[in-house]
């Protein structure tokens, strides 16, 4: 579907491949004939640039036909470049400006603190966008109203959109940063399923604190010419690549 | 205004336990009376604008009608684009309230005068816009606000404006409220001029100039029945608004007449450039942007 749109991100889209694997295989609470369900868990993709891969999720898990993921970025199809709540089922919010999706939660998470309702948020974030500073405005009260029913998963690929993570705004030492802030933090590697269900699935390591992931993970993983090259957060395969690239994920 | 406000937010709030107020720590001697009654629905996220707007929208997402609440322009354009995006896109009942707006902080400076929030936030999808003119319109229209579905913006005044009203007179959003019907010429005011226009009136009476006078409270959306009627009676319409000229009321006011194509000679009086950097009072710099019985003069002397 991005090859056949020309669109970019899709290194961006296979870093949170895994994650996203186990987020929707194994831990949201949600049910594709009830996307407004209120008891379900949210899910907020902050990098609302990996739109496609989470289309695929949704229309994998029956929220809609998957035949909408070929009208992906088609004159007047239902999926637009950045992820889009308007008429799609189970996109709970719409992003594609970086440091939204945090303070949306922590909104989400207050209130069902407040109703004692035991859904939980759980906010898929860049890396990139913690250069932003709303997302630090987030963090900080977030500890303050201690929301433990919020958890932040960040693809931590290392890169960003022009250069590494490490040549733009270097966010190392990046935990302790989180646990600066009062943030239950656990690192995994970000392609291992087992120890990201691990983490998702475990309650934050301390009560009345709200929780992080950090998934170590690879930009294109999976496609040897993608991985971890700065390159493929814009490039858009054409047909060789798009062949070369569905032959090595199938292997 | 910030008085009426908060005792009609707690009368709303009351009555409709889904009513939040969240402010990004400001409102000091104002808010207070709020926290007291309704401790678990007031927050204070901390100085932090984004935030503010964003977990608003994510708290009226789950059911709740929640008002933001700052000064002049941090609870706009500090974080427009929560504003746009998280709100107004998904159409959510977050009221967006801004004390002192227009030039109510005065000498506090440029930073503090909220002069483009009117033009701003009618532009952005979903939004309705509102300026009361006098606290009787605040406390009249708060409920009506809470009873939204979607978006709203608030600008209050805070220099102790006068109540213009009478007390039984009726205050319906989006229609203008009619004070005074004229021959001549009609002002028509937005926000906290109210006062000053309705002075005015009286001044120009005294001069022999009969001008009517509507409180355009509701900026978005416009009563544009109201503009061609007034437009049609007098003929002679000057718009009033502590608000910069480029896309305020008196645009507003234009481009209704012109699509309607009714003729009417039109005139401004509001902010422009030239008021950048002076310190001054909010009655010092209205005195700058000119006296305005005396430009209405002119204006209606100049047609005949």
């Amino acid at each position: 579907m991005v090859h056949k749109a020309a669109a970019s991100h899709i290194g961006a889209c296979l870093s949170m491949a895994d994650i996203l694997a186990v987020l929707y295989g194994r831990v949201l609470r949600i049910d594709p004939q009830r996307p407004h369900w209120p008891d379900r868990d949210r899910y907020l993709l902050s990098k609302g640039h990996a739109a496609a891969i989470v289309y695929s999720a949704l229309a994998e898990r029956g929220f809609f036909p998957s035949e909408w993921l070929e009208q992906y970025c088609q004159d007047d199809g239902p999926l637009p470049g950045h992820i889009s709540h308007v008429g799609v089922p189970g996109v709970e919010v719409s992003t594609g400006s970086l440091g939204h999706a945090l303070p949306i939660a922590v909104g989400m998470a207050l209130a069902a603190k407040q109703d004692g309702a035991d859904w939980k948020v759980y906010v898929q974030m860049s890396d990139g966008e913690c250069d932003e500073g709303s997302v630090w405005e987030a963090i900080l009260f977030a500890a303050q109203a201690g929301l433990d029913n919020l958890v932040v998963v960040v693809d931590y690929n290392k890169i960003q959109s022009l250069d590494r993570v490490a040549n733009v705004s270097e966010l190392e030492p990046f935990a302790d940063k989180w646990r600066a802030f009062r943030w239950s933090v656990v690192e995994v590697d970000g392609h291992d399923h087992d120890a990201l269900t691990q983490a998702l699935t475990s309650p934050p390591a301390r009560q009345g604190r709200p929780s992080v992931i950090i998934a170590h993970t690879v930009k294109g993983k999976g496609v040897s010419f993608m991985e971890d090259t700065v390159a493929w957060h814009y490039r858009s395969p054409d047909a060789d690549q798009l062949a070369k690239a569905v032959a090595e994920l199938s292997a | 205004m910030r008085t009426a406000f908060i005792q009609a937010l707690m009368d709303v709030a009351a009555a409709d336990s889904r009513i939040q107020l969240v402010t990004a720590d400001l409102g000091y001697s104002v808010v207070e009376g709020f926290a007291e009654s309704f401790p678990t629905r007031f927050i204070n996220c901390g100085v932090a604008e984004q935030l503010m707007a964003g977990m608003s929208a994510g708290m009226a997402m789950s059911g709740r009608v929640v008002f933001t609440y700052s000064i002049a322009n941090f609870p706009t354009m500090r974080c427009l684009e929560q504003i746009r995006n998280d709100i107004c896109y998904h159409n959510v009942p977050v009221k967006i309230v801004a004390v002192g707006g227009g030039l109510a902080y005065g000498a506090q400076g440029y930073t503090h005068h909220g002069i483009e929030d009117l033009a701003v936030m009618a532009v952005l999808p979903h939004m309705t816009v509102i300026a009361p003119g006098d606290p009787h319109e605040v406390r009249a229209l708060v409920p009506q606000i809470a009873a939204l579905d979607g978006p709203c913006y608030l600008r209050l005044g805070r220099g102790g404006e006068p109540v213009v009203h009478a007390p039984d007179a009726e205050i319906v959003l989006g229609k203008a409220a009619v004070l005074k019907i004229g021959t001549d010429v009609t002002l028509i005011s937005t926000g906290a001029m109210l006062k000053p226009a309705l002075d005015a009136v009286a001044a120009l009476a005294a001069q022999g100039i009969s001008a009517g006078l509507l409180s355009m409270h509701t900026v978005r959306p416009l009563d544009v029945g109201a503009i061609i009627e007034v437009a049609r009676r007098t003929g002679n319409l000057v718009t009033v608004e502590e608000h910069v000229l480029a896309g305020g009321l008196g645009t507003m006011v234009a481009d209704a007449l012109l699509e309607a194509g009714v003729p009417a000679r039109l005139k401004k009086y509001g902010i422009g450039a030239e008021l950048h950097g002076v310190v001054g009072s909010q009655a010092y710099l209205r005195g700058l942007i000119g006296d305005l019985p005396a430009m209405v003069r002119s204006f209606v002397e100049a047609g005949r």
